[in-house]
């Protein structure tokens, strides 16, 4: 039903909130999506997903813009752009991987967190990729069948409607692969997984590689929705951003990841109008606060976020009586109250 | 150690000269090459580079005294304080604001100057900040953390919810860049043989070495040290035993986050403070602690030693003429620094495997 509801979207909403909103809630979604497979497939909380998005991005601005646009402007094919991205970004992807793999549960947060801001200061630093005020005018170099996304918006929100689909069923189909069910086997106990003879640290490695390929297709959206790619886009605040996304959503189910976008999306667009809140030191520019303070109360008091509320309720009504950790053990993602074995 | 060193695979061979091979080329480069650098080579201008490297000892200093604290919580009670680097810029903006009404400053609009600046007026803020900042981490870790033990990803989640919220909330209060001053018995230079150096970056050092030295004898000489590196070893032993381990959990976690305040008071002389730093300043912490190795004190101190060497080397001995005049890799040095200890060694150079 939300499909459904997703698709006729440009004919039942207004532009803005279309375009702009929903839009935004589709890229971050498949980019909060990455994290969710990483940590409810993978056991790994990755904080370095917001640094792939935004290398996908300087790729694709440094790749496709041209003439006077800061970079590298190679002005190539856009779908050239495209393929550079997203093969750049795995790679990249690879060897962080390869680092971090051999890293389990609070420290791998830690290494990937250290990824991620030093991602943020190379692009600041480093002038010959745009620098710090970053590569613009991305829009105007989009595909033919996109277009510039300021003349098509529907062009664009589709192309991110039916990429956030295809990015769920991917996941849902590889978590069912061999390599998937080995991949949570490595979760629930890589010990054991190592002496059945799995390589442990190659299946986390190719994992994280697989949620960089996702990240950059979020990466890609975001610029072209965006026009513009800078160091900022992928700062300290915007990794928080990304986890607070999929925390609020649910790091244990992988539709939170949209869930949470469309919750973050619309408490940025729509908080700073709420009468009142003024009063009690949120002012409009105080929407960190007010996100942070969302935050810590879902952390303490529902940590699987609006899906895991969601699920209970069901459950309740349903009768079922079942607690949100009724999957069984070694199928399907894993719940954040429960501890990896290795730490 | 030793053993392992005797017992390498071969693939290790190759990452341990890939290492060896890294490290003498950047001291060769240091000393003998350098071109188109701020300095040129060490044997050319040798008291620049000593100033150099004694930037990077006292920059170290003040690593080590923020770093040591994340390491001293993390240690004990597992817990990552992801708002480390809050509570470092919380503590420095506090001593600011102390000191703006401690000392009378003769040309308001101005920042204040370290010739109005007693040694007391400095100290005091310090004290107060760091205090201050013990009874916000206290509070932290009573309010929020305290229930939560043994989950130690819900605990990094509650830390950064309330970084976020610290964050914003200092934003709103201290907008612009601020700075605390030196007073004016610190801010001048000393002869060091035929250098000139500034007596506040020695004073940095030097407390960098007095923490660590008082905390190696807490931990190593007193009845509370005892219990904490017992509580490190093994949480639920020691509390069999019929130890409050709570009440230890508790000092460590003064003690930590004081650390970080204090050491906000003193990058907040030397340096400056902004917001965004708290996320630089958390970054420096992890670096540190992931170089050293996880609730290592010593490991801390050879971590604060690496990271401000490569830190400040890279800064001055890097090729900075020519088209691209602006652009800085040091931060490209500080990856390779943390990818090379990986490769070696996952778990950091002082840290425990597993």
């Amino acid at each position: 039903m939300v499909l459904v509801v997703a698709l006729l979207g440009p004919f039942l909403f207004s532009d803005f909130f279309t375009h702009t909103l929903l839009t935004q809630v589709f890229w971050y979604g498949i980019a909060a999506a990455s994290l969710i497979f990483l940590f409810g497939y993978g056991g790994m909380v990755s904080l370095a997903q917001v640094s792939l998005y935004g290398i996908a991005g300087f790729v694709v601005g440094n790749a496709v813009t041209t003439g006077a646009a800061k970079g590298q402007h190679f002005g190539l094919d856009p779908w050239l752009g495209v393929v550079l991205a997203i093969v750049i970004t795995t790679l990249i992807g690879l060897v962080l991987g390869a680092l971090a793999s051999r890293s389990f549960g609070i420290y791998f947060l830690m290494l990937t967190l250290t990824f991620a801001v030093l991602t943020n200061y190379f692009f600041g630093q480093v002038t010959v990729f745009g620098g710090f005020s970053g590569v613009s005018g991305i829009q105007l170099h989009t595909p033919g069948v996109i277009g510039n996304p300021n003349i098509h918006p529907n062009r664009l929100y589709y192309v991110a409607l039916g990429t956030s689909v295809a990015v769920y069923l991917l996941i849902r189909y590889v978590v069912r692969t061999p390599f998937g069910v080995a991949l949570q086997g490595i979760r629930d106990d890589p010990v054991r997984m190592s002496s059945l003879g799995y390589n442990v640290t190659l299946h986390r490695t190719l994992a994280f590689a697989f949620g960089a390929f996702i990240s950059s297709l979020a990466g890609i959206l975001f610029v072209w929705w965006n026009d513009h790619v800078d160091p900022a886009s992928m700062d300290l605040s915007a990794v928080i951003d990304l986890l607070v996304i999929a925390v609020i959503g649910g790091l244990s189910r992988l539709e939170g990841a949209w869930l949470g976008a469309f919750v973050f999306v619309i408490l940025n667009n729509y908080l700073r109008s709420v009468p009142g809140l003024g009063h009690v030191g949120i002012s409009p520019e105080r929407f960190h606060t007010a996100i942070g303070i969302v935050f810590l109360v879902i952390v303490l008091v529902s940590p699987s976020g609006l899906m895991g509320i969601w699920e209970r309720l069901r459950n309740r009504v349903a009768g079922a009586g079942g607690s949100i950790g009724s999957a069984p053990p070694g199928e399907g993602p894993r719940e954040p109250d429960s501890q990896p074995a290795a730490g | 150690m030793r053993s392992e060193f005797l017992s390498a695979r071969p693939s290790q061979y190759f990452v341990r000269a890939v290492v060896f091979g890294a490290g003498a080329f950047a001291l060769v480069w240091v000393v003998l090459w350098a071109p188109k650098t701020t300095y040129g080579p060490a044997v050319d201008d040798p008291i620049d580079f000593a100033k150099t490297f004694l930037d990077s000892m006292t920059l170290a200093g003040v690593l080590f005294v923020v770093a040591s604290g994340f390491t001293l919580i993390f240690g004990l009670m597992r817990v990552v304080n992801m708002a480390h680097g809050s509570l470092y810029l919380l503590g420095g903006y506090i001593a600011y604001d102390l000191q703006q009404r401690l000392v009378h400053n003769a040309n308001p609009g101005f920042g204040l100057l370290s010739s109005q600046v007693a040694v007391w007026q400095w100290v005091v803020p310090a004290i107060a900040a760091s205090a201050c900042i013990a009874v916000v981490g206290i509070v932290m870790q009573q309010g929020f953390l305290r229930w939560n033990q043994g989950q130690d990803l819900r605990q990094a989640l509650i830390t950064i919810a309330l970084s976020i919220i610290i964050a914003d909330q200092m934003l709103a209060h201290w907008p612009i860049q601020e700075s605390v001053a030196w007073p004016g018995t610190f801010d001048r230079f000393v002869s060091i043989g035929s250098i000139d150096y500034s007596l506040a970056r020695l004073f940095m050092l030097a407390v960098g070495v007095v923490v660590g030295i008082a905390l190696w004898l807490w931990l190593n000489k007193t009845r509370t040290g005892m219990t904490i590196r017992a509580g490190v070893d093994d949480r639920q032993m020691v509390s069999a035993i019929g130890v409050n381990i709570q009440v230890t959990f508790a000092i460590a976690f003064l003690v930590g986050a004081a650390l970080a305040g204090f050491g906000g008071v003193m990058g907040g002389s030397q340096f400056n403070l902004a917001p965004g730093q708290d996320g630089q300043w958390l970054l420096n912490s992890l670096v540190v602690v992931i170089i050293g190795g996880m609730g290592s004190l010593g490991g801390a101190a050879v971590g604060a030693i690496l990271y401000g060497t490569v830190l400040t080397f890279s800064g001055v001995y890097l090729p900075t003429t020519g088209n691209d005049c602006c652009t800085q890799y040091s931060v490209v040095f500080t990856f390779a620094l943390l990818a090379i200890v990986l490769a070696f060694r996952p778990q950091g150079l002082f840290g425990r495997p597993g």
